[in-house]
């Protein structure tokens, strides 16, 4: 399928729950935050679509807001599709699709780790990549590396 | 929210039926669960990693990885440098495979870029990536064997990978972290000579796998500590979206260089080796060990028909760029074939000559999230044989 097909199946079965369809080098769907599980059960289970696998999860941190990106893949449909959620700089939070596809709890933890997302419904949300006790989210635009870290001074 | 947790993602995973202390039938021996700390390093040194393992006697009941030894934030390097300026850092991230790694993210930018790659590039760079998944295994095989305590095949692996190493230093002048292949292009062209050697080196290379399996695949120990041990079921597998090797292992015939081919891979003849359970179950250490030993004879034919078809002269340099600024807001996620597995990268330009945002999804990263799973049920002693089975690197996961 096309994006512009899974887009128009998307948009019939969930309305204003799915926004927009962006034409890029590589097209992507941007969904409201709060209805990506759902989006995603249905993506992965429905026979025409059968994205069985998340390829990718990453944050990014725009001017405005905080962006979620699921690159998902079809092994059997041989299609894919990006998905964009949209969540506030303060206090985001995104519900968790670690229920759809297991690897998105590494995931999940590490976008917790790098831009302080958190996911509901998450089983394990720890830092996976910095100490469990560092400061601040290192992947946001406005991120300043703490001066200390135990006592140490953090060399930058 | 809580329904879509429990009716989602439910993949049984086979254990070995293994005797625990509580099914004793005896009331007076109580059992209680140990925690012993593996590393930061141990888990025979493939990087620095920490296994916190709760024991029931020998029997694994849990295996929590803990990672990020290594994090050096390449993700928000990569934000603060002009975009050919990132390669280098894509080196250190899977050092065993630079070559490949390099590949992936200079694939990446040209897409955005929308550029065309002179035909002697295409071929140089292929022979390259190739010849360094060669190199990639046959460490894999080597400190495999070393793992589960045969250490001949590890000198015998490093001697091939040493000539592998030569032929990359004569090109470029290092023999790891080559920053060799840029945007555009590659840094140096084929130095004289290069190509007899390689085909020398390819000859020879053919008889060696004869003498790896001799000497390690199908040696009773060997087989013994591998075979049936870290059953990987084909569901958990894509649940967990692991690729490459691992995922060949078990039986699902997919490889980005045949199924979705990108660069010129398209051009060439070669198999996609799969495991067949030919030790008893199917997706177990022994298969996905198999599946490397095997993809180093195709990666061989792969690079033989590239020299063959090696297209002569030009400027390998013709097309680099001067100044790499891709159009404001393009983005796209490019995998590539690493010998680990798909590495992805997502790249989102701001149109200015640095990148808004890299994003590296490492292969190694989603099969460490899986090992929880196949080393429950083991004894402790199994869980090295699956660590080196899926043959991760701690450079790349913790990035």
């Amino acid at each position: 399928m096309t994006p512009q097909e899974i887009y128009d199946r998307l948009k019939t079965k969930f309305a204003d729950q799915v926004l927009d369809l962006t034409q890029n080098v590589d097209p992507f769907i941007r969904v409201r935050a709060d209805a990506i599980a759902e989006i995603g059960l249905y993506l992965r289970d429905d026979e025409a679509m059968g994205f069985e696998s998340l390829m990718c999860l990453s944050g990014v941190d725009y001017p405005e807001h905080l962006t979620l990106v699921y690159h998902l893949f079809s092994t059997s449909c041989r299609h894919k599709i990006t998905l964009k959620a949209d969540v506030g700089r303060d206090g985001p939070r995104v519900p968790t699709v670690e229920g759809i596809w297991r690897v998105a709890n590494w995931h999940e933890r590490e976008t917790y780790d790098m831009f302080g997302i958190v996911f509901d419904g998450h089983s394990d949300l720890r830092r996976i990549l910095c100490p469990d006790d560092w400061e601040g989210w290192p992947l946001r635009k406005d991120y300043q590396v703490q001066e200390f870290y135990r006592g140490i001074r953090v060399e930058v | 929210m809580a329904e879509i947790s429990r009716g989602a993602a439910d993949v049984t995973v086979e254990r070995p039926g293994l005797p625990r202390v509580a099914d004793m039938g005896d009331d007076n021996l109580n059992s209680e669960l140990m925690t012993i700390n593996m590393g930061p390093q141990h888990p025979s040194t493939h990087g620095v990693l920490r296994l916190e393992i709760k024991t029931d006697g020998e029997i694994v009941e849990e295996a929590k990885p803990h990672i990020g030894y290594l994090h050096r934030c390449f993700e928000k390097h990569a934000e603060n440098l002009p975009y050919p300026q990132v390669i280098p850092f894509t080196d250190r991230m899977d050092y065993l495979a630079a070559m490949n790694n390099n590949m992936g993210y200079v694939l990446a930018v040209e897409k955005l870029l929308g550029l065309e790659i002179p035909e002697r590039v295409e071929y140089i760079r292929i022979i390259m990536c190739e010849l360094n998944r060669i190199a990639s295994h046959l460490v894999s095989f080597g400190t495999y064997g070393m793992d589960i305590g045969a250490f001949t095949p590890f000198l015998f692996a490093f001697r091939e990978r040493e000539d592998i190493f030569d032929l990359f230093e004569m090109t470029c002048g290092a023999r790891m972290l080559y920053n060799y292949i840029w945007v555009g292009g590659v840094s140096h062209d084929l130095p004289p000579g290069f190509i007899e050697r390689c085909r020398h080196f390819l000859a020879a290379f053919k008889g060696k796998l004869n003498e790896y399996n001799e000497l390690l695949t199908y040696n009773k120990i060997f087989i013994a500590r591998t075979a049936k041990v870290g059953v990987l079921s084909r569901e958990l597998a894509y649940s967990h979206n692991i690729t490459g090797p691992n995922l060949r292992g078990c039986g699902v015939k997919w490889d980005l260089r045949r199924d979705e081919p990108y660069s010129i891979y398209d051009r060439f003849e070669f198999d996609v080796p799969v495991g067949m359970g030919e030790m008893g179950t199917l997706g177990d250490c022994w298969d996905r060990y198999m599946v490397r030993i095997r993809e180093m004879e195709q990666s061989a034919r792969i690079v033989s028909q590239a020299l063959d078809q090696l297209p002569e002269g030009g400027d390998v340099q013709a097309a680099v760029p001067r100044n790499v600024r891709p159009p404001k807001d393009a983005e796209c996620y490019v995998r590539s074939e690493n010998p680990r597995g798909e590495l992805g990268i997502y790249v989102i330009s701001d149109g200015s000559n640095v990148p808004y945002r890299v994003r590296v999804k490492s292969p190694c990263f989603t099969v460490m999230s899986v090992f929880d799973e196949l080393a429950r049920g083991h004894y402790l002693a199994d869980i090295i044989a699956i660590i080196g089975s899926i043959d991760i690197v701690l450079g790349e996961i913790d990035r």
